[in-house]
């Protein structure tokens, strides 16, 4: 009953994206074509309207849209001539997502170790040391510290390749310039919950039961204090796996991320629906599984089609 | 039989920004094998820190054992390995605390709360090691083992709750148990269930018990022996009976003339101690009990008095059982009756 309603409630979500981006996208000054005005006469530009069906009016389109979105049709690219939105995702998403996952394993699992080091180290140099660590991952931003990584890992010690795309070492230096970040985050995050935690009745409960400490950290600790840490994923994971456009630039990866970007200065209608459907549409999805995963770390809590 | 437990001039004290906290001032005590030993006092007389200094659980940081040794079968704790503490917590010492909501994982089956410290302990298999928690749940009364092996805390109640950490501390048979305020957070009908309990398992298993209470109705019900606590010292020790019957503290006294009477039809006002603990900060050099005492003496804020044996093994440490004293009557007589 509870899934039911979930997936009921996130069609209407997706729903309601599509329509306020289809009428904001076309809110927007010019059209896919208005570049070309200049040079080309006006017949050919009424052509290439009629084409993609921008000489009916919008109601018109947008049902057009919807019933091809029905049958997840994302349509054409108007800028590119041979490929559509569907391609464009299909093409540049691997990537993409092989990136993001690197960087999220690379956020989580070193965000949280940095969290839980420092938390256990409470008010000592290696926790002031491990959060000055994390303030530097959040303020650096990724288009300083990818030139970095490239200056130092792959010019100077000629250990990594500079930038593109091909073996599995081409995306390592991306994957670290990504995860940054979320690092930071996770590890600001998992140190205050952890801290809390550590604060709790059980832990004494367990230190009283004699098991190792390593033992009362991950059979006691983690487990609740990974729920705030959790909460943070959802949007973490929707942003990393569907790409971004200052990483992917940088270091020249044929990727998602730039199609969101240049799909607006371009007015590539198809493109920019297309782009925001799938990156909601991954978003949607993952605060879903996440809202599952609640479940199974904490018992506590319950899933319910109510709003209570 | 020697003496399980002997704890001797134990001091500790906290560092905090306001300067050094002694929670503990020079305690003595022991508990024999098989007894229950009630420790009695009001919050922040430092019954509690000296329970969890027993157990090695005071934090790390801020707080030091400043002198006195714990003495368990014969090894000195405060001089033992971490890891020989480790092997000796939940095996030979357990505690039970005082919160029963909040001291189970809130995300662990109670089955594998009780488990994991038997496997820990014992060297037993998982299964194993489930077959004697469902032992333990039932032995704790506990209906239904088998399912409620498998439940959380949030689906357990209070009292049930208490009873799984009992089954936690009883888990691997432990030699001495300790159990800071065990009913403090239970309600009423409860407490005398769980206080039923403890008593019930105490005979049957021989358990040595250290009883953390402020509730004489509980000392009179399980202790055969108990010490009163106040300020961070042992200001009386002896048998249960002559505590209750025959305080030689004033403190004592006032702590029993504080409990409400159940025998009279007529409604009675309690009777409180007046005043407040001294500030621990900057102890009284006298006794720390002088300025709420309506037996006071000049001596009694000039010098702590030591211990005096008034009866076999009943000690008091009070001015007023110095042979030189006047009696109680006395004060009587010049209007103080000490009410």
């Amino acid at each position: 009953m509870y899934i039911v309603k979930r997936l009921l409630t996130m069609l209407l979500t997706i729903w309601v994206i599509t329509t306020l981006t289809f009428v904001v996208m076309h809110a927007i000054p010019g059209d896919p074509f208005a570049s070309d005005s200049d040079v080309l006469p006006e017949e050919v530009l009424n052509n290439m309207r009629a084409k993609f069906n921008l000489d009916q009016p919008l109601p018109v389109q947008y049902v057009l849209y919807l019933k091809n979105l029905a049958s997840f049709d994302l349509g054409p690219s108007i800028e590119s001539e041979t490929r559509d939105v569907n391609t464009l995702i299909a093409e540049g998403l691997p990537a993409s997502a092989l990136l993001g996952f690197q960087a999220l394993v690379i956020a989580i699992v070193f965000g949280m170790a940095l969290g839980i080091i420092a938390s256990l180290f409470h008010n000592r140099t290696i926790d002031y040391g491990a959060m000055a660590v994390a303030i530097l991952g959040i303020s650096i931003p990724s288009f300083i510290l990818a030139p970095l990584l490239i200056k130092f890992f792959a010019v100077k010690w000629g250990m990594l390749p500079v930038a593109s795309w091909g073996t599995w070492q081409h995306t390592i230096l991306p994957s670290v310039a990504l995860a940054a970040g979320p690092l930071a985050i996770i590890a600001r995050f998992t140190r205050s919950s952890m801290l809390e935690v550590l604060k709790q009745n059980y832990m004494k409960t367990a230190d009283a039961k004699g098991l190792g400490t390593a033992g009362i950290i991950v059979k006691h600790g983690i487990r609740n204090a990974v729920i705030p840490v959790i909460s943070f994923m959802g949007p973490l994971v929707a942003h990393l796996l569907t790409g971004t456009f200052v990483i992917e630039k940088i270091f020249a990866i044929p990727g998602l991320g730039k199609y969101f970007v240049d799909s607006i200065f371009n007015r590539d209608y198809p493109v920019i629906l297309g782009t925001t459907i799938f990156f909601s549409v991954v978003l949607i999805v993952t605060l879903f599984l996440i809202d599952l995963s609640y479940r199974l770390i904490d018992p506590r809590i319950k899933l319910t089609s109510r709003g209570d | 039989m020697g003496n399980l437990l002997e704890v001797e001039k134990l001091k500790v004290s906290f560092r905090s920004h306001g300067g050094e906290v002694q929670a503990v001032r020079g305690v003595s005590f022991h508990i024999e094998h098989g007894e229950v030993l009630a420790v009695v006092g009001e919050s922040g007389c430092g019954k509690s820190v000296t329970a969890q200094a027993i157990m090695k659980l005071l934090p790390k940081r801020g707080c030091s054992i400043k002198e006195g040794s714990i003495v368990f079968e014969g090894n000195d704790l405060l001089k033992l390995s971490a890891n020989k503490m480790k092997r000796l917590k939940g095996s030979q010492i357990s505690m039970v605390f005082q919160d029963p909501m909040t001291s189970l994982n809130p995300t662990m089956k109670i089955g594998h709360q009780i488990a994991e410290g038997i496997i820990k302990h014992k060297g037993l298999d998982k299964r194993k090691a489930k077959g004697r928690a469902l032992e333990l749940l039932k032995m704790v009364g506990i209906p239904n083992p088998e399912a409620r092996y498998d439940q959380y805390p949030h689906e357990l109640s209070g009292g049930m709750r208490q009873r799984v950490l009992i089954a936690v501390a009883l888990a691997c048979d432990p030699k001495l148990l300790i159990a800071d305020e065990p009913t403090t957070a239970l309600d009423v009908t409860i407490q005398a269930q769980i206080l039923d309990l403890m008593k019930d398992l105490q005979q049957k298993l021989g358990t040595s018990i250290m009883l953390i209470t402020h509730d004489l109705g509980v000392v009179a019900e399980m202790a055969q022996k108990v010490i009163v606590m106040y300020a961070g010292i042992v200001v009386e020790s002896g048998t249960a009976e002559d505590i209750l019957e025959h305080p030689k503290h004033p403190y004592t006294l006032g702590l029993l003339n504080s409990l409400p009477n159940y025998e009279t039809a007529e409604k009675e006002r309690l009777i409180p101690i007046e005043g407040t603990p001294p500030d621990l900060y900057a102890p009284p050099a006298g006794c720390p009990f002088a300025a709420r005492c309506n037996y006071a003496m000049e001596i009694c804020v000039q010098e702590m008095p030591e211990s005096f044996e008034t009866e076999n093994g009943h000690h008091s440490r009070c001015w007023l059982n110095d042979p030189r004293a006047p009696k109680v009557a006395e004060f009587a007589a010049a209007g103080r009756d000490g009410t």
